[in-house]
């Protein structure tokens, strides 16, 4: 019964331990940043970080740990996009890349155009990202309020508020089309 | 109206999101009994859960972007001549349980802290892409003669779709030098794996349910069979498969 004793750390292998979350890592990617192939430059990015910080991760579910990286890596990889399209004269960026402004002024859907939200997915990917990733972390990765505090680095009393304004968010686009 | 609805909301949600504790929960409960504002704030969140379920979709990684992000790692790893692939998940592991599979159909003498760790790990590796079914159905009526011709026991395969745990395939397994039968079911992204052993000798100090890693298991006996069954599914859930399982 060799095959289930415990080997020594650098054998717990970063393939069996972090890996296997490369779907919630992808889809949480995607969620953010709403590019598919940024998506994928965010995850690479994100895993080969990972694999550098590994060394450093003290067990437990690795899933959280490396959906707070991916989470940062995309929040970057966002702000240097609409650096690099500020800069750019004769590059029309796409506009949901537009959005990363200060949450402080807080409407709760951040695209400009918001007629044609009444389909669910679409609503969700117009909300705020910090509206955005709290229910994606929750609805779809499954995550504890807990979880995605450690996260996204916010109280557990922050995500439970988002949660609720996101929902909330989601409901009004359904019930008014969201352009009221 | 006693309480704040305000703060009450939150709660609600809280609850229905499973974070909630019995007590905290029953207080909710017996608000919404007499709160019509908030019982309809609670059916609101409930049908949009469902609805976000159902209507948004995930996004897995690509198989194409897997491979090159697999290679890229191993390129990457800080050490590429001592990192391999676990051992468990290699060849090693399918000859040496060849082998035990070879000389009988005996249980090794197994100690009863290791069963659950093994049944675990099992499933742990059947949920490595590619390992996990051998044959893809959701049909009873395909899975069981599937197993009928490989086994020398006639494992019961029961379909569940009608309470939420649909049936996505079968496998065999070799666990404890024994051949299992392993039924795949689904509750939403979860994965159940449904292991029968023929025979009922097990080693004394057996828990009956349990969890290890992260993942729970139940275990209990019928018609001179052994289940397990494992997942990363909560308890509750897990209580609730096995005794909507044994019920069909």
């Amino acid at each position: 019964m060799k095959w289930f004793q415990k080997h020594d750390p650098a054998e717990a292998s970063f393939e069996r331990v972090v890996l296997p979350h490369l779907d919630s890592a992808h889809n949480v990617a995607r969620w953010l940043v709403r590019d598919a192939s940024l998506a994928e430059d965010v995850v690479q990015d994100a895993m080969l970080r990972a694999l550098n910080y590994y060394g450093g991760f003290r067990g437990g579910d690795a899933r959280p740990w490396l959906l707070q990286i991916v989470r940062n890596v995309a929040y970057n990889a966002l702000a240097k996009r609409k650096q690099q399209a500020e800069t750019s004269f004769d590059d029309d960026p796409p506009e949901e890349l537009m959005e990363l402004h200060d949450p402080a002024d807080n409407p709760e859907v951040a695209l400009g155009k918001l007629q044609d939200l009444r389909r669910l997915d679409q609503a969700l990917a117009a909300l705020t990202p910090e509206l955005r990733e709290c229910l994606v972390l929750k609805e779809l990765e499954e995550l504890s309020y807990k979880e995605i505090a450690e996260v996204t680095g916010v109280p557990i009393g922050t995500v439970m508020s988002r949660l609720w304004r996101a929902r909330q968010a989601l409901m009004r686009c359904q019930t008014e089309g969201c352009d009221a | 109206m006693t309480e704040d609805c305000d703060e009450i909301r939150l709660l609600i949600q809280a609850d229905l999101d499973g974070e909630l504790r019995p007590a905290e929960a029953a207080r909710i409960a017996a608000h919404l009994e007499r709160c019509p504002r908030c019982a309809e704030t609670q059916t609101d969140l409930a049908t949009l859960a469902g609805r976000v379920r159902a209507e948004v979709p995930s996004y897995p990684a690509s198989d194409d972007f897997r491979k090159a992000l697999v290679a890229r790692l191993a390129a990457a790893a800080p050490k590429p001549a001592q990192r391999r692939r676990p051992v468990l998940l290699g060849a090693g592991f399918g000859m040496g349980f060849a082998m035990a599979a070879s000389l009988a159909l005996i249980f090794l003498p197994v100690g009863a802290a290791q069963l659950p760790d093994q049944i675990v790990a099992s499933h742990i590796r059947a949920l490595q892409p590619g390992h996990l079914m051998d044959v893809v159905s959701t049909d009873q009526h395909t899975v069981k003669p599937w197993f009928d011709g490989r086994l020398a026991f006639a494992p019961p395969v029961k379909d569940l779709a009608g309470i939420g745990f649909p049936l996505a395939g079968g496998r065999l397994d070799y666990l404890a030098g024994r051949t299992a039968a392993a039924m795949i079911y689904r509750r939403a992204q979860h994965i159940i794996d449904l292991y029968a052993f023929d025979g009922t000798d097990l080693p004394a100090g057996l828990v009956p349910s349990g969890s290890r890693d992260g993942y729970n298991f139940i275990r209990w006996t019928e018609d001179g069979m052994t289940f397990w069954a494992v997942s990363d599914l909560n308890a509750q859930e897990m209580d609730q498969f096995v005794r909507a399982w044994r019920r069909a």
